[in-house]
């Protein structure tokens, strides 16, 4: 007869190991359950404070009436600052995209394998998560130092080096998911590289370049830190990129360390208007998404 | 004109391979071939796995200067110019060789502009013009029935072996002189398989077609001529049914019947 007892069946729920695997299944799911609980706390702490502090603060002059000067009587709204956000977020996409979309397509398309794509690779990784101060610094170094004054511009500037390396990114992943297969069709067609490009490939990629950039806008349209030493802040309505402007993220800033309560509202509502910006950035990025698959 | 009345020799060649060798990098994956591939009939090759028919496809149109380690050295001519030599434009030469792949490769555009890409590279034809063009090109690749009355949409949402006949149709419809086809039924069911081999037989009519196939019944049924190659080597080439009922080879013989692959 065997040496194993011939009752002994390893198919069976009385396995030790089958048991050592649910017992370690049933933790590592009772861990990952915490973890997502503790995540969730603050998302909805943070979310829930926000909304409960700004609900004073949200009313339709908000969009109407400029920032108001410290300790006013009447209320203020954030017209200044939501324009300013708008030129400086607009501007900056609008430099930042045709740079990042361009040199995407080159890494992903053209310098495949060169020596310069994996350089420029290796250094849009570093630029990608470069610390947005640092690009203030940068940007107060090279061009308001240089000219002398605070602007609109040069926190577009500021802004658009920071759209570049994600557009870029996004870019060269979703081109490198166009099937080879679909290229070699094209060029067997007698289609010249360029037109491949962009006819065939864009047009497979474009779902996914486009969720790059408006995730590249929700991205910045919240930045602070390099908005501090470019565009500094405007207390009125103004129309030129080639002054201070105001903007969401400093009126934020200045507004909720002061000690005027009106100011403190506003500062709520700043930050609610921003937060719902991007949350519908990035709802009409995943519809974008859903749709084309 | 069938099989049974062709011979090689006697043939206008198409394309003429005289000692082609292809290299990936180090690897020699073609060894000396030469070749006479007649006009307007069909030619199959055939071997295991690796053994380089469709780098030798991928020669005739210059794809594998898409891969810079990639080389070819020799002649193929065709109408009387070094294919791999000439200084026609690339462009040109590939609108004048056609080629459809293994897998479908429809473009993420409508089924109109599939067919119509192609033709508006070389050529600028008003809207009645096209859309002739484009109906010729789809009927032609038994396609037209079942997509006449969508072709506005997205070629992704036909079926595979629809997809096939779109690439088909998109490589005849710019009228190049010889048609390549690396696999074209390998992803297909049995019918669209069919409808293929059908499409294919009657193609010759006015193309040169060279078909790469891992199925020997397919190659028997659709082919006018055999190639069997093995380890970069051409091994055996003649008429389709010499190649099936009386190979010269041991080799031919033993991978035909299945002894061997």
């Amino acid at each position: 007869m065997s040496a194993v007892p011939a009752m002994f069946n390893p198919i069976s729920e009385s396995n030790p190991i089958y048991r050592a695997r649910r017992r370690k299944n049933r933790v590592l799911m009772g861990v990952s359950l915490a973890m997502l609980i503790y995540g969730l706390v603050w998302l909805v702490w943070i979310l829930v404070t926000l909304l409960w502090e700004s609900a004073g603060a949200l009313s339709p002059t908000l969009f109407t009436l400029m920032t108001p000067p410290p300790g006013a009587k009447e209320s203020g709204g954030l017209a200044n600052p939501i324009w300013g956000s708008l030129l400086i977020v607009s501007s900056a996409t609008a430099i930042g995209t045709p740079i990042g979309i361009l040199a995407g397509t080159y890494l992903a398309e053209f310098g495949r394998g060169s020596w310069l794509a994996s350089a420029t690779r290796f250094l849009n990784d570093m630029l990608l998560s470069t610390p947005s101060i640092i690009i203030g610094l940068f940007i107060y170094t090279v061009y308001v130092a240089q000219v002398r004054h605070y602007s609109g511009w040069a926190g577009s500037f500021a802004l658009a080096l920071i759209v570049i390396p994600v557009v870029v990114r996004t870019t060269d992943d979703m081109l490198k998911l166009v099937p080879n297969s679909v290229r070699e069709a094209a060029i067997a067609l007698g289609c010249p590289k360029w037109k491949m490009v962009t006819m065939v490939c864009y047009r497979a990629a474009r779902a996914g370049i486009m969720t790059g950039v408006l995730l590249a806008v929700a991205r910045i349209s919240g930045e602070t830190a390099p908005l501090v030493f470019t565009a500094l802040n405007n207390q009125f309505f103004s129309n030129n990129m080639n002054a201070p402007m105001a903007n969401l993220p400093q009126v934020i800033f200045q507004f909720a360390m002061s000690p005027f309560e009106d100011w403190q509202r506003l500062a709520w509502g700043a930050s609610a208007l921003i937060t719902a910006a991007v949350l519908l950035l990035n709802i009409v990025a995943r519809y974008i998404l859903s749709r084309s698959k | 004109m069938t099989a049974d009345t062709l011979s090689l020799e006697k043939l206008p060649s198409k394309l003429q391979v005289n000692d082609l060798n292809f290299y990936y990098g180090g690897y020699h994956a073609l060894k000396n071939v030469s070749m006479s591939i007649p006009e307007k009939c069909v030619t199959a090759f055939i071997g295991p796995s690796g053994c380089g028919k469709s780098t030798l496809l991928r020669t005739f149109n210059r794809m594998f200067e898409l891969y810079p380690e990639q080389r070819a050295e020799g002649q193929i001519m065709m109408n009387g110019e070094n294919l791999l030599t000439t200084t026609m434009d690339v462009g040109l030469l590939r609108a004048q060789i056609g080629m459809v792949f293994q897998k479908p490769t429809p473009f993420p555009m409508s089924i109109y502009d599939n067919i119509a890409f192609g033709i508006k590279l070389f050529e600028n034809l008003n809207r009645t013009e096209m859309e002739d063009r484009v109906e010729w090109a789809l009927t032609k690749a038994a396609l037209w029935n079942e997509v006449k009355d969508k072709l506005k949409q997205s070629g992704n949402g036909l079926s595979g072996g629809q997809q096939q006949r779109l690439c088909i149709a998109r490589a005849i419809a710019i009228k190049p002189q010889v048609l390549l086809m690396d696999e074209p039924c390998s992803a297909l069911d049995p019918i669209s398989t069919g409808y293929i081999e059908e499409l294919i037989t009657e193609l010759k009519k006015d193309y040169t077609v060279v078909i790469v196939t891992h199925n020997m019944q397919h190659a028997a049924r659709a082919s006018d001529f055999t190639a069997y190659m093995y380890l970069g080597e051409l091994i055996e080439f003649g008429k389709t049914d010499d190649i099936f009922v009386q190979p010269k080879k041991k080799q031919t013989e033993d991978y035909i019947t299945g002894r061997f692959g």
